[in-house]
């Protein structure tokens, strides 16, 4: 089995967000950037089975060198190699055509992603590869499990679940409670130092979209705190200056 | 504290801490991304295994033996030891932020951690046999053994070349008498480490195995301090060890105070972990606060204090990063580790004081924990060579005069 887990690089669920350049830019200065939180359960998993089972795993991202810290990370945890695409990830057309390509190239015949980055939240990457490749998609999966050449995946639909089994080659991607994330630990850390990092140069690929232009949430109002007391205070504001009844 | 309490704990603790350390200088532009990893790995871990239990286990003085196995796994038992001996392979940077991230969570796990990695697992790497490394490292660094380091005696505490633990030879056995105290993980060890006068009254290091006939290792109760860590004494009663146990490659007092050198310089890194979480508890609590109509952060008296913990801490965050340098080109010297443990524990020791009193009456309950790491520090301030003695090292480096005797 020959696993192949994308990875996307994004922002820290803590940052704090701002824009550049007329609000089409995301302004980076000063951003931590982490494994997208669904790639990194997938990665887990991933590295699970293999330990179990056999077979390799390979990280893959479409990103510029200011990922490689990431990346490295994804190598501490236990991913045996990683490809970096030399490129911008331009949109989810594009990252998906670079991807289906290597993917073809190194031979996978198992691919993981997460259900969506948490930064564009577009989640189209898996659905475009498996398209791409002409293999089977199982989305938004939160059990996985490998016999031989079979998976078999539960995933949620409304009102309940949904086991399913496939045969490899297949796309997946992961939702939360996949598994407990891994913590790279001393020794992992230390080995990720000498493990291969292959970067290739991105192919001619189009991208479809632009950004036209960002816009940030309106700001929260602040919270107006009323005496237990005053139950008519609160009653008149909701009535008379929010025009809520 | 059983099993499911532990689980419950943890349920309900999930998310709850969102520590991130004050970087007042950009001390992080100092550091590797490999640095970064580490320190990160760490902290998730006490994020997520170590926050939501350690005041539960502090207060019911419990020592959560079950994260001994989980240390070892995350790699915090010596992660500056060489990879093929059980350890992490890493710097001494690495280590120090190792440490850090554990006393930020807890001095007593810290100890736990420093204990094993500098004074069980450096001893065996530096001066034992390969066989001995080979036997003891990689299940040390594994966390399926746990160690203790027995230097200190009843009586001979800052003066431990008065030492009366000793050893007489028997064929190819050698016969052990004495008593150890205060000594941290010792109840819950499978080795000692354990510092002897030879026949000829010239000390040496002993691997005393657990289940050794006359060998036993009582609990000292009570403590006020350390209380998630186990303290205990080492009784040796005629045990019978064989002599391939003696570490080969050290003689005299040089043994011991070379391990203390290791688990000092982590004790810098730690106790600063300690007075951060202090200043980040107390600088959050002051913007939550409020009296007379505002919050307590816009009191000028809280603000001098709140300043005047950063600046302590930048400094000692600078102490560190230079010494774990120093370190790493192997030339730091005991006086320098004697500076650094004895600034960042005082340092650590008055920030949390005045952390406390800007909790007011919450800063006295497990609500927070500047209190535990307040109680904590009083040991750490005293082991690993008291405050009196680092400076009268620092002393002696600076005079050439010996104030010890
Ligand atoms: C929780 C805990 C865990 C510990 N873990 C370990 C362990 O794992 N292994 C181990 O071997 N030890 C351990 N220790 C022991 C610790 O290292 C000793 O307590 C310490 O070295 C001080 O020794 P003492 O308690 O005998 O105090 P003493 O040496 O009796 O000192 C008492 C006071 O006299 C002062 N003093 C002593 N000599 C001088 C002098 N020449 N000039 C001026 N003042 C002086 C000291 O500074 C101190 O204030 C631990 C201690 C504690 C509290």
């Amino acid at each position: 089995m020959k696993i192949l887990v994308c990875i996307s690089v994004v922002p820290d669920t803590t940052t704090k967000i701002t824009f550049t350049d007329n609000d089409t830019q995301f302004n980076k200065t000063g951003v931590q950037f982490i494994i997208n939180p669904y790639d990194e359960l997938s990665l887990t998993r991933a590295l699970e089975i293999t330990e179990a089972n056999g077979g390799s795993v390979t990280v893959i991202t479409v990103g510029e060198a200011d990922t490689e810290p990431v990346i490295r990370k994804a190598l501490a945890m236990g991913a045996g190699d990683a490809i970096r695409i030399d490129a911008q990830p331009k949109d989810g057309m594009y990252v998906a055509a670079q991807i289906a390509e290597q993917a073809k190239i190194g031979g996978y015949d198992f691919i993981l992603t997460g259900r969506e980055s948490i930064d564009y939240n577009g989640g189209q990457v898996q659905g475009l590869i498996a398209e791409m490749l002409n293999w089977p998609l199982i989305n938004v999966v939160m059990k996985l499990d490998a016999e031989g050449n079979t998976i078999k995946a539960t995933r949620d639909i409304d009102g309940g679940r949904e086991s399913l089994s496939v045969d490899l080659p297949v796309v997946i991607s992961a939702q939360k409670d996949l598994c407990e994330p891994r913590i790279p630990n001393m020794r992992g850390i230390m080995m990720a130092r000498s493990k291969p990092l292959n970067v290739v140069v991105a192919s001619d690929k189009n991208d479809y979209t632009s950004i036209a232009s960002y816009e940030l949430p309106p700001a929260k109002s602040g919270v107006k705190m009323i005496d237990a007391e005053n139950a008519e205070e609160l009653i008149d504001i909701l009535h008379n200056t929010e025009k809520l009844f | 504290m059983t099993e499911a309490e532990i689980n419950s704990l943890k349920e309900s603790g999930k998310g709850k801490d969102t520590y991130n350390q004050p970087d007042f200088y950009n001390i992080d532009d100092l550091l590797s991304d490999e640095h970064k990893m580490v320190r990160d790995s760490v902290r998730s871990y006490v994020k997520r295994e170590l926050s939501p239990i350690i005041e539960e286990c502090a207060q019911q003085n419990y020592f959560p033996s079950h994260i001994v196995k989980q240390l070892g796994e995350v790699g915090c038992f010596g992660p500056q030891i060489p990879a093929e001996y059980g350890g992490g392979g890493l710097d001494y940077i690495s280590y120090g932020l190792a440490m850090q991230e554990l006393e930020r969570c807890d001095s007593g796990i810290r100890s736990t951690a420093s204990v094993q990695g500098s004074l069980v697992m450096y001893p065996i790497h530096k001066f034992g046999s390969e066989e001995q490394k080979r036997k003891f490292l990689p299940k040390l660094g594994s966390g399926e053994m746990l160690g203790c380091f027995g230097l200190t005696e009843p009586d001979h505490g800052s003066n431990p070349n008065g030492m009366t633990t000793h050893f007489t030879e028997d064929g190819d056995s050698i016969i052990l008498n004495g008593a150890k105290m205060w000594i941290s993980n010792a109840p819950e060890a499978d080795v000692a480490i354990v510092w002897a006068k030879n026949p000829d009254g010239i000390v040496q290091g002993v691997i005393v195995e657990r289940g050794m006939e006359g060998f036993t290792t009582p609990t000292t109760h009570g403590k006020w301090s350390l209380r998630a860590s186990i303290t205990g004494e080492l009784v040796f009663d005629n045990v019978r060890i064989p002599k391939s146990n003696i570490l080969p490659k050290v003689t005299g007092l040089k043994g011991p105070l070379t391990c203390l050198n290791s688990a000092r310089y982590g004790i810098s890194w730690g106790a600063l972990g300690a007075a951060m979480d202090c200043y980040e508890s107390a600088r959050k609590y002051a913007s939550e606060r409020h009296q007379f109509g505002r919050p307590i952060g816009g009191f000028q008296l809280q603000q001098k204090k709140l300043a005047e913990m950063l600046t302590e801490i930048t400094k000692a965050q600078l102490v560190c990063w230079r010494l774990g340098n120093l370190m790493n080109n192997g030339k730091a010297t005991p006086a320098q580790i004697s500076m650094a443990k004895r600034n960042n524990v005082e340092i650590a020791m008055n920030i949390a004081r005045e952390a406390r009193q800007m909790h007011g009456g919450m800063g006295i309950t497990g609500e927070y924990p500047i209190m535990r790491h307040m109680m904590n520090l009083e040991s750490v301030v005293t082991y690993e060579g008291t405050h009196d003695i680092h400076l009268l090292i620092l002393g002696m480096e600076i005079t050439g005069e010996n104030a010890f005797t």
